[in-house]
């Protein structure tokens, strides 16, 4: 077996064309209608999370990871840790769209008696690394991960999904200040910074300001980008890693809410699922071809 | 117990380059040649116990066999999360070394005595819980931990735990070893208090008690055996344990009595009291102020057994009330 053939992401230096960038961003919208479907079904939180990391998950499964839907548990996968584990809709609609399970499993998100919870679990569904949901682990998982591939020769990377509002815990600043030092060029954080925590403006809340500069502070090679743009990303992506000998921090700046007029920015998008005329509003704002209303 | 750890350890480091010791900054003089001879399967972590458990969690999730450890709660209780969602709900091949369980440093205050470790690990699902009885038992422990995939929590004590087998026992994870067969009572200890209660068994028999010593070196899972066939064939049952009183080795018995309708005429929990020592003292000084030395463990075998006017049990009551 071949697996240049099946493995998602080896098309990271081919030059990506027009079609490859409008196909991701009909997956990222395809993403979004699955978890509005999937919250509203659940009646469950966070599809503003969601909504923030949409793009970033549609570039790395299908731009940047080295993962094999085929061969889900491949030793030589790229890991790919969401350690903002509120937003598993987002990460199982993602892993469903690019062939880990059937799409039609997703139906299953939250439901009585499924195995399928509102958190990243990694016995839900193939391809998910670890289960997280309680913030500030994922970053020092990913650091072992990385630590054991340096030392044992493998060239896999391990790629951490971080929320902003993670970056209040002290357990993610431990794995930040221990990753440089052992210079684990092959680890990647990515911080989606929505700029809305869980009980207001990350500004109001405990302002992370300037955070590029603390992570390079730690010693980390830190690039900004715009979160939403996927040519931005895949060149971000691209670039990997910034630094030999540092580990990378890529800070996305991102819209809570993003791709629906009247949930984007909104703290109470945080906690709501779309109801009624709200979920026709919603499905309606993120159609094939059209731009969403702002 | 220390010394014996790191040499099974490094054993074992020798022969499976799996095997990874990764210390929260704590270990001076102990793991100093560990680190120099396997360069590859050590880590300092530096001060910071959730990354270091976090850390551990994801190299064992990368094929390794991983060791934590640091003193008492500083391995347990600090990154108690950490151990519950990265290590046990992964199954994941971490063993979590504790230091100075109990009391072990006496004089450096309630920071430093893990007394509420047992109770707490022994609830996380998928994790075995070892507290060995003396020097031989913790060697042994760690070559069975490591034999064994999945989360453990190897609970050992310092560096003066006097050796009670001095023949190789059969050290099995989950099973009992009888140190002293006996038909009146049995004394069921855990980690360093083996020793002790092995010495008050002997002054027992002097006087004509005599005492069925377990060392029931694994908390979790529970010898149910060893315990109900104590029960059966001896009217009462202590428990010996250097932590408290709530939720360790003497509450996973009583589960399995309770549970089992198989209650002995008598059944104590010696141990610490759930509350915060208002003395500082080395560890057998506050041994004996909890009445877990010799004269203490003789003394409350006897009062519960009705036997008055012993001058062991003057002895320890002196202690006991003398605050």
């Amino acid at each position: 077996m071949d697996l240049r053939e099946i493995v998602v992401g080896e098309e990271i230096a081919k030059a990506v064309s027009e079609a490859d960038v409008a196909r991701i961003e009909e997956l990222a919208l395809r993403l979004r209608r699955h978890c509005v479907m999937m919250t509203h079904r659940a009646r469950s939180s966070h599809i503003g999370s969601c909504f923030s990391a949409v793009e970033l998950l549609a570039v790395l499964y299908t731009q940047v990871l080295r993962v094999n839907p085929n061969w889900p548990d491949w030793p030589d996968r790229d890991r790919f840790i969401m350690s903002k584990g509120h937003a598993a809709a987002a990460l199982y609609a993602t892993l469903a769209e690019v062939g880990f399970f059937p799409v039609e499993r997703l139906k299953a998100f939250c439901q009585n008696g499924s195995n399928m919870p509102g958190h990243a679990t990694h016995s839900a569904v193939p391809g998910v690394e670890i289960s997280t949901g309680s913030l500030g682990h994922g970053l020092s998982v990913g650091v072992g991960m990385a630590l054991a591939a340096k030392r044992d020769g493998k060239g896999y990377r391990v790629f951490v999904m971080l929320s902003d509002g993670e970056c209040d815990e002290g357990s993610t600043w431990e794995a930040a200040l221990f990753a440089p030092h052992h210079k684990l060029d092959n680890l990647i954080a990515i911080v989606d910074y929505n700029k809305i925590q869980s009980l207001g403006m990350v500004k109001e809340v405990l302002d992370l300001d300037p955070l590029a500069e603390k992570w390079k502070a730690f010693g980390w090679a830190v690039r900004e980008v715009e979160g939403h743009d996927v040519h931005a990303l895949i060149d971000v992506f691209s670039a990997l890693p910034f630094e030999t000998g540092k580990p990378s921090c890529v800070i996305a700046h991102t819209v809570k809410g993003k791709g629906v007029s009247f949930m984007e920015n909104k703290l109470l998008w945080h906690y709501r699922s779309p109801q009624g005329e709200e979920l026709e509003r919603a499905l309606a704002e993120l159609v094939n071809g059209k731009k969403p209303v702002l | 117990m220390r010394s014996a750890f790191i040499e099974a350890l490094t054993e074992l480091a020798e022969s499976d380059k799996r095997i990874t010791l990764v210390v929260g900054d704590l270990g001076f003089g102990v793991v100093t040649d560990f680190a120099r001879r396997f360069p590859s399967q050590f880590v300092n972590a530096g001060v910071s116990e959730q990354n270091m458990t976090g850390l551990a969690a994801g190299m064992a999730l990368s094929g390794r066999i991983v060791f934590t450890y640091s003193i008492g709660n500083f391995s347990t209780l600090r990154c108690l999360e950490q151990i519950r969602n990265d290590v046990c709900y992964h199954k994941a091949d971490v063993k979590i070394v504790a230091i100075g369980g109990g009391l072990a440093y006496g004089a450096l205050g309630v920071s430093h005595y893990a007394t509420e470790d047992i109770a707490v690990m022994r609830a996380l699902p998928n994790m075995r819980v070892v507290a060995p009885g003396d020097p031989v038992e913790a060697r042994l422990a760690v070559r069975a931990i490591a034999e064994e995939h999945g989360p453990a929590y190897l609970r050992l004590g310092r560096d003066k735990e006097p050796v009670v087998h001095h023949n190789l026992p059969g050290f099995f994870i989950g099973k009992a070893i009888t140190v002293k067969p006996g038909g009146d009572i049995t004394l069921i200890a855990t980690g360093g208090m083996l020793y002790n209660t092995v010495k008050a068994s002997e002054e027992l028999s002097s006087m004509g008690i005599d005492a069925r010593v377990l060392s029931m070196h694994t908390i979790e899972p529970l010898d149910r055996e060893a315990v109900l066939s104590a029960a059966k064939e001896t009217s009462a049952i202590f428990t010996v344990e250097e932590h408290s009183t709530v939720g360790g080795l003497g509450s996973a018995v009583a589960d399995v009595l309770a549970e089992a309708g198989c209650v002995p005429e008598r059944f104590v929990k010696l141990g610490l009291p759930p509350k915060f020592p208002d003395v500082v003292g080395d560890q057998e000084f506050l041994k004996s102020r909890y009445r877990l030395d010799v004269a203490g463990i003789v003394g409350r075998v006897l009062e519960t057994l009705g036997i008055q006017g012993n001058a062991a049990v003057e002895s320890a009551g002196t202690q006991i009330t003398s605050s």
